[in-house]
Order: C-alpha cells, then structure tokens, then sequence
C-alpha cells in the first residue's frame, strides 16, 4: 500500500518502549487496519488527547499499544459498555470501541445489542477476520459454513453471524462494512463513522493469514463489491443489501439520525461540563435533610 | 387494661399490596413530628400480591434503632397473620383489629381489642380508606399530633385532588378519635415521653442514606440492573438524577453495569453501581479488571441470602467471603459495611475519596435489613464530608503505572493534560503497554497485592470499641448487626462485656490484633459460618471462642442477641 500519508498522522505514531515491539503476525491485516485508523483520525484533525480507544480482548484488541491515544485495554468482550461509561462521562472525547468478531459478536454480543439500543455516540470498529485469531483459529460467529478449524474438525455448521443486518434490524444509528485492503475508501467510511451523532458499527474485513486459509486478501478482493447506487437513508433497501452474501456488498448500508445517550441523560442538559470536573453537590444534600425533616 | 410503658413495639401485618407501607408511612412521619423516637423495619415475602408481610414499627421516649422479636401491640389487616407471628406474640401482646381478620384458634386466647376499621372506612366513602383509618388509630393511641398527620396526607395525596386529601382526612381523624378513646377508656395504656429534639431530625432508610452519602460523595454516575433488596438505592439516584444532573442507567446485566462504571472512572467521573450478591457473583470478573488496571470503583452490595437466588427479600450478612474473595489474581479492594444509618452517609461518602485515592474496588456491604431499616435521627452534619480528588494532569512523559514507593500511581484521565492515558488489563509496563516481563511482572504484582495493600491497611481507621477497654468479654459485630448488639449489651447490662463493632471490614489495620489479646471473644453475624471470624483468624491468627449466628433469613433480635449471650457468659 504505497499511499500518500497526510501530516498530523505522526502525532498518533507512538514512542512508548511497549508500542514498538508489534505482537501481529507478518503480513496480518490489522497492520492495514492501524494505518487506516491513524489516517483517519490525523485527516479529521484530532489530538490524540481528545481520542480513546477502548479494546476488548484479542488480537485486534492490542490496537490501543500500536497508536498514540488514550486507551484502554479491557476484557473481552466488554469495551462496549466500558467505552458507553467513558463517552458519557466525558462526551468531549472522541471514543472509539475496538475488537475482533469473537470480542463484540460472541462474548460482547448482548452488549453491542443494548448499544444499539442506548445509542452512545461512539464508533464501534470490528476486525471482521472471520475467526479467532489470539487463541489460534477456532471458529467465530462470522466463520463461514463449513470451514474446518481445530475445534470444528467436521466443519462449522452453525449460521454465520450477519451483523450488517443485525444492525439494521435494530434501527442501529450507522451500519458500515468494508475491507481494509481498499486504503482510501475505509478512510473515508471510517472518518464518517467517527463524525456521525450516534453509535456507528463498522465491520472492517480483514485477513488472518495465519488461521484463516479460506477468506484470504483475494478472497475478500473477490467477494466483495463497493454499493455505488445505494442510499442508506432507504431502511428497506439497506435490509435487502444486508442479506446478499456473495458477493459482499461493502459501503454505508444505513443511516439514522437520533439522540445520542449522552444527550439524553439528565447529566448534561443544562450543563456540559464533564464529569470529573464536577465537585459535590453539598447544598442540595443539605436540602434534601431539610426535607426529610419534613 | 393492657400498658405500655417508654417502648412499644407494633406490628403491621397483611398481604402484598394491601397498603401496610402507607399505614407505616402516615404513623411513623406523624409520631416522629409528635416528639416520639420511631424506628421501623419490615419483612416481605418474594411476590407481588397476596403473602404475608409484616413490618415492626418502635415507638419510644428514648432513641431506638433495633429490631426486637417483641409484639406488643398486633394489627392484623388479613387471616394467617397471627400465625405467621405466633412466635412472637406474648402474654401482653394486645391484637387491635377486626375478628374476621384472626384464625379461629386464635379467638379467645390473645387480647383482641375489637376496632370496626372497615365499618369506618365504608363510612368516609370506601375501603380505600381503611389503612388511613388504621394509621390515625395508632397514632391517636400516642396522643400523638393530629396536626402532623394531616400534612402528611396532604403531602402525600395532594397530587390526586383535594377531595382525596379531604376523605383521607377524614378517615385519619376517626381512627384518631377511636384511639383516644381506647386510651380514655382504660381499654390500652400506653406512656411513652416525647422528646421535643426529635421533632427537628430527619427520618431516613438505609436505603437513602446510602444514596444521599453517594450524592455527598460526589456520585455522578450510577449504572445498575435491578436486583432485590440493591435496587432502592438505584431507585434513589434515578429519582435524584434530574436535580444533581446526574447519569443514570438501567443497563443490559451487571456485567454491563460495572463496567460502564469502570469506564466512567477512567473518565474521571465517581461512579457507583448497586447490586445484590447474585449479582455481584457476574460482576467478579471486572473487578478483577478494576484490580489489574487499578482502576477505581464503587459498589453497593445490598446482601440477600444465597447461594443463587437464595431468598430474594430476606436478610442474611453472607456474602463477605463472595466481596473478599472475587476476582481472579491479586489484588487489593477495599471492603465497608455501615452499622448506623450515620455511618451510611459518611461511609458512602467516604468511599469515592478512597476509590479515587486508591485506585481500587471499594465495596459497601449492606444487606436488606440495613436498607429497609428506618428511624429518627439528627441530620448527618454535611460540612463534615471531605471531597478529596485525586487527578493528576497527563503532563508530558505522563506514565499511568509508575512506580512509586507506597504503589500508588498518580492517576490522569483521558482528556486532562497533553499527553494521553493508557489503562490495561493485562500486565503492563509503566507506561500501560503490555509485557511479559519476568521482573516487571514481579514488580507490578509487589506494587498491587503488597504495597498497595500496605498502604491501605495502615490508614485504616480502628473499630468502634463500645463498653469497657479492660472488659473481660468482647462482643465482635460488623455490619447491620450493630445496633441490636448494643441494645443486647445494654439489657444485659453487665460492665465486663463489650462490643467491638467493624464498619471498615478489610483490609484491616494491624492495630485491630491489640484489641483482642486476653479476651473472650464471642462472634456475633448473620450467617451460618461466621465469615468475619474466618476473616480475622486468617488475618491475625485470633480464634474466637464462641459463635452467636443466626441464618434463617430474618435479622437478629435484640432477645435473641441477649440470649446468646447469657448462654456464653453465664
Ligand atoms: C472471558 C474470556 N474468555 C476467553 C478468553 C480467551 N480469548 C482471548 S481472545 C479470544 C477470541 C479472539 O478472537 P477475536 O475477538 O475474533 O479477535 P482476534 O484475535 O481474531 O483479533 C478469546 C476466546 C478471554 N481472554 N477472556
Ligand atoms: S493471528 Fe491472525 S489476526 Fe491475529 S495477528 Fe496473526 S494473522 Fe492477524
């Protein structure tokens, strides 16, 4: 990938001992995934004090080590509800939540349901490889039918996941896919998931060359295709791309404009101050035992 | 002529949603307001309608904060209530009610003194009106202040209009006048003082205390999933939530919950989440992240009996080892359990300065006792509440786990200082970057479970010693248990028996060891193992020589404390 990189992108290169010593695996696609991210956050201006990036488990989760930002390595599973309690405690943060599809489809996949649901305004960003990476290639929700792993030696034979049409069904706020083999145009979707009001899913296709044999860079080259026509706006219409398998559609499938969580907790309407700036409210303790005084 | 005399012990008792909580409510504001010391506590069954669920109501001339098996005076609103109770009904115990209400094998062995409530209901306009009725009854017993039981149905049916108001006025006032007469009559005695300073405190739950003494805390952020008896505290912040512009959520499941708590801390925000043991039990797993990633946070744990559901509206103090012990790995936490309703509010205050301070889980145990336990006292003094905030700006160069000496790192958060903030839950350098490290994992897991746990442990305040430094008994309490222990002591009235009460449960000081030597150590909890002495055999080697327990669900009495206690000292 020999593209242009624009400046302001060295800011969230980090200089930290543990940041160098990168733990994927030669020729991974999250290394595309972190360049596209940095990218990202560099052409929408961005400090890297102003962003934090909340990880579950997992190999896509080691993003907050590789990149110059607040960060947060949690548990698997749970950076959702974790980064839901950092965007609404501080809503001036630019808060992305990052893990595998075993992280927020499996372990995490109430939390991603009810995030949905609570619309925080966070980015949700899913390194889509189709498998677990960190405990060496059993299958995950997104495994496609029989693909033989280690643990499903007679083939997989459960549904694969769609979570493009899960969100959509749930009338989530921003539904996008891509691969990260095309540079310019995940930029692009995934600084539109970072600008949209509201909670945006981004499943982000990506290969591990080292337990995937199946869905490959030319695989997904191949099964993929970038919807041109499409208006996301059109609910009904993103629910029938959603549904198409192969090839994959990739782009913005749906859009929808709402309140935000943070925007309708009683914390901020009248004022916008986070939260660790606040101090005791002592008279209004003192108010309530005059009351109970009655 | 029955008569009672400084401390009458009432009992309310009938279905699910048949309105003894309003009775209680109507009588104990209105005696409160009369100069009367009013304590009050209830015990419900798992169901929504129907059942049996009784609440004890104190009335006294001096202050009164304990259970007491004691009934004197029973006021059944359905049949089976006696039965339910029979254990407690005594020689003097007086049933005012209507016969319908009373199973037959009761009749002609307890002393019924007939009251028509429903007659005087129907006669304002409708049942509806028979638990105001029942409440002005009792408090026409006292004498007690007329005056405050209407503005209190006032206050509370003022929004329904005010022919609602007008008719429960009404009702309050024949019941008022019956009890009078009872009184006048001869037919019940009762002589309990008024202190005129109770009318200025306050009346609160354990509940509100733990609340308010959150807000004190600078509580600002509460998430939760509903779980008995935890769920009036979030009940409380949601209710609040407006007024000190607060967040609230009821989330998916407690996982959810406290980790949006976790991440609310990292954010720099004082957030709390409420919960029972079971729910507790799924939350372990981050506060073992909380422990590694020395990320603070607070818990409100209200105890129920276990294992698993257990029983879902009763009382146990069971669930210590549970806080003790959660989590995988090493690591410090912090473990508080209130004995007052003071304690509560200054406790749960408290604990957010010391989750901010040092970087732990600080758990507040209470169980469902202490939460639905109410009574008169003078109101928390609110000046007395530190705020203590513990941030320090990400300067350049910033490292999250630095080590320090007493293995406290200063702690930025995200968005405070130029440089960032990287938190973790796998083992890190000190900068927060993932190692595996021989000797950097030595070093973080030294500063974690031993430093930092040194550090913890010498600032920990002492026990409360109540009695005698020299006594030859030592009563061991912690928790809920404090003051039906006290009021045991105080019956039993014996100059060599002392209380040590706990309300900062772990870690402990390692002064606590001095308090012990030379003396007979008798252990009182509300479980069938008695967790807390495992607790201090374990920390200091001390073995105590007799076990007062109880674990059937219900809270101790003040009798069965005393009797306990007899047993092992005389
Ligand atoms: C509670 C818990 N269960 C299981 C694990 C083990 N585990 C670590 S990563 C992982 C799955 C990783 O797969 P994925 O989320 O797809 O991320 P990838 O490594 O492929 O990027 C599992 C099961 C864990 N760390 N915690
Ligand atoms: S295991 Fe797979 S996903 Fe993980 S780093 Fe290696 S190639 Fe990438």
């Amino acid at each position: 990938m020999n593209v242009q990189l624009p400046t302001g992108r060295e800011l969230f290169e980090p200089k930290r001992p543990g940041s160098q010593d990168i733990a994927w695996c030669p020729g991974c696609g999250n290394f595309g995934i972190r360049n596209i991210l940095i990218t990202a956050l560099a052409e929408l201006g961005l400090k890297p004090n102003q962003v934090a990036i909340i990880s579950g488990i997992g190999q896509a989760a080691k993003m907050p080590h590789y990149i110059n930002a607040n960060g947060y390595h949690t548990l698997h599973g749970r950076a959702i509800p974790i980064a839901t309690g950092v965007k609404a405690s501080n809503p001036e943060l630019t808060v992305i939540a990052e893990g595998g599809d075993g992280d927020m489809y499996a372990e995490g996949g109430n939390h991603l349901l009810h995030a949905i649901r609570r619309n925080p305004d966070i980015t949700v960003l899913i390194h889509d490889n189709q498998v677990y990476g960190l405990t060496k290639g059993q299958a995950s929700p997104t495994t496609m039918k029989g693909m033989k792993t280690p643990t499903q030696p007679w083939g997989v034979f459960e549904e694969p996941f769609n979570p493009v049409a899960l969100g959509i069904a749930l009338d989530a706020s921003f539904v996008a896919r891509t691969f990260m083999g095309y540079f310019k145009e995940s930029v692009e979707i995934i600084k539109k998931a970072i600008q949209h009001k509201g909670l945006a899913i981004v499943d982000i296709l990506h290969p591990c060359v080292s337990f995937n044999k199946v869905n490959t860079y030319a695989w997904y080259r191949e099964h993929t295709y970038w919807m041109d026509d499409h208006d996301p706006y059109d609910r009904e219409a993103a629910f029938k791309r959603a549904l198409e398998s192969d090839p994959l559609p990739l782009g913005i499938f749906y859009i929808h404009e709402k309140p935000t969580f943070e925007e309708m907790v009683p914390a901020y309407r009248k004022d916008k101050t986070p939260l660790w700036k606040r101090e005791p409210k002592l008279g209004l303790v003192k108010k309530f035992f005059e009351e109970k005084k009655l | 002529m029955t008569k009672f005399k400084g401390d009458v012990s009432i009992v309310l008792g009938g279905a699910a949603g048949q309105g003894i909580q309003t009775v209680e409510e109507i009588l104990t504001h209105a005696l409160k307001k009369s100069g009367y010391h009013v304590y009050a506590n209830k015990e419900y069954m798992s169901r929504i309608r129907g059942g049996i669920n009784t609440t004890e109501i104190r009335v006294s001339s001096k202050r009164v904060r304990a259970f007491v098996k004691r009934i004197d005076i029973l006021v059944p609103f359905k049949q089976g209530v006696l039965s339910w109770v029979k254990d407690r009904l005594g020689e003097n115990t007086v049933v005012l009610g209507e016969k319908e209400n009373i199973e037959e094998e009761f009749l002609g062995n307890v002393n019924l003194v007939e009251v028509p409530l429903t007659k005087m209901a129907m006669e304002v306009g409708s049942q509806l009106y028979l638990n105001t009725t029942a409440a002005g009854l009792i408090v026409g017993l006292f004498h007690g202040d007329f005056k405050a039981v209407e503005e209190y149905l006032k206050k509370r049916f003022g929004s329904k209009g005010e022919n609602v108001v007008k008719k429960n006025i009404e009702a309050a006032k024949k019941g008022y006048e019956l009890g009078v007469k009872l009184c006048e009559d001869g037919t019940i005695k009762v002589e309990v003082e008024r202190d005129e300073r109770v009318k200025e405190e306050v009346l609160l739950t354990g509940t509100e205390a733990v609340g308010i003494g959150a807000f004190a805390g600078g509580m600002n952020f509460l998430s939760f999933y509903p779980m008995s008896p935890s769920t009036g505290v979030s009940t409380f912040a949601a209710q609040h939530a407006e007024e000190f512009e607060i967040v609230v959520e009821q989330v998916e499941d407690e996982i959810s919950a406290i980790n949006m708590a976790i991440g609310a801390w990292y954010a720099g925000a004082r957030a709390m989440v409420s919960t029972s043991g079971g729910g507790f039990a799924l939350m372990s797993e981050a506060i073992s992240l909380a422990g590694m990633a020395e990320n603070p946070v607070v818990v409100h744990l209200a105890q129920r009996p276990g294992p698993a559901t257990g029983l879902p509206t009763r009382t146990m103090q069971g669930d210590l080892n549970l806080v003790l012990y959660s989590g995988h790995g090493d690591f410090p936490r912090i473990i508080l359990a209130p004995g007052s309703l003071e304690e509560a509010f200054y406790l749960t205050a408290e604990a957010f300065n010391l989750a901010d301070k040092y970087q732990v889980p600080v758990i507040i145990l209470t169980d469902q006792y202490f939460v639905d336990t109410y009574y008169n006292l003078p109101a928390p003094d609110v000046e007395k509440v530190k705020f203590e905030r513990h941030i320090v700006e990400a300067k350049p160069g910033y490292r999250r786990y630095e080590l320090t000496e007493d293995g406290i790192s200063p702690r930025a958060v995200a968005g405070y200082g130029e440089d960032v903030v990287i938190a973790n839950g796998n083992e890190h350098d000190e900068w927060g970057d993932i190692t595996e490290d021989a000797e950097l994992t030595v070093k973080m897991q030294e500063k974690r479970a031993v430093r930092k746990l040194e550090t913890i442990k010498k600032n920990a305040p002492l026990p409360k010693l109540i009695g005698r430094e020299n006594a030859k008994y030592l009563v061991i309490a912690w928790g809920s248990t404090l003051h039906v222990v006290e009021e045991a002591l105080e019956k039993l009235g014996r100059e060599d028996v002392a209380l040590l009460h706990f309300s900062w449960v772990y870690p402990l000081n390692p002064k606590v060891r001095e308090f012990f030597e030379g003396k007979v150590l008798i252990d009182v909890e509300n479980n069938i193992t008695g967790q807390f002495a495992e607790l201090l055999k374990k920390e200091f080697g001390v073995e105590v020589h007799h076990r007062i327990l109880k674990y059937d669900g219900r809270p101790f009495s003040v009798e069965e404390v005393l009797e306990g206690l007899k047993e092992v000292i005389e």
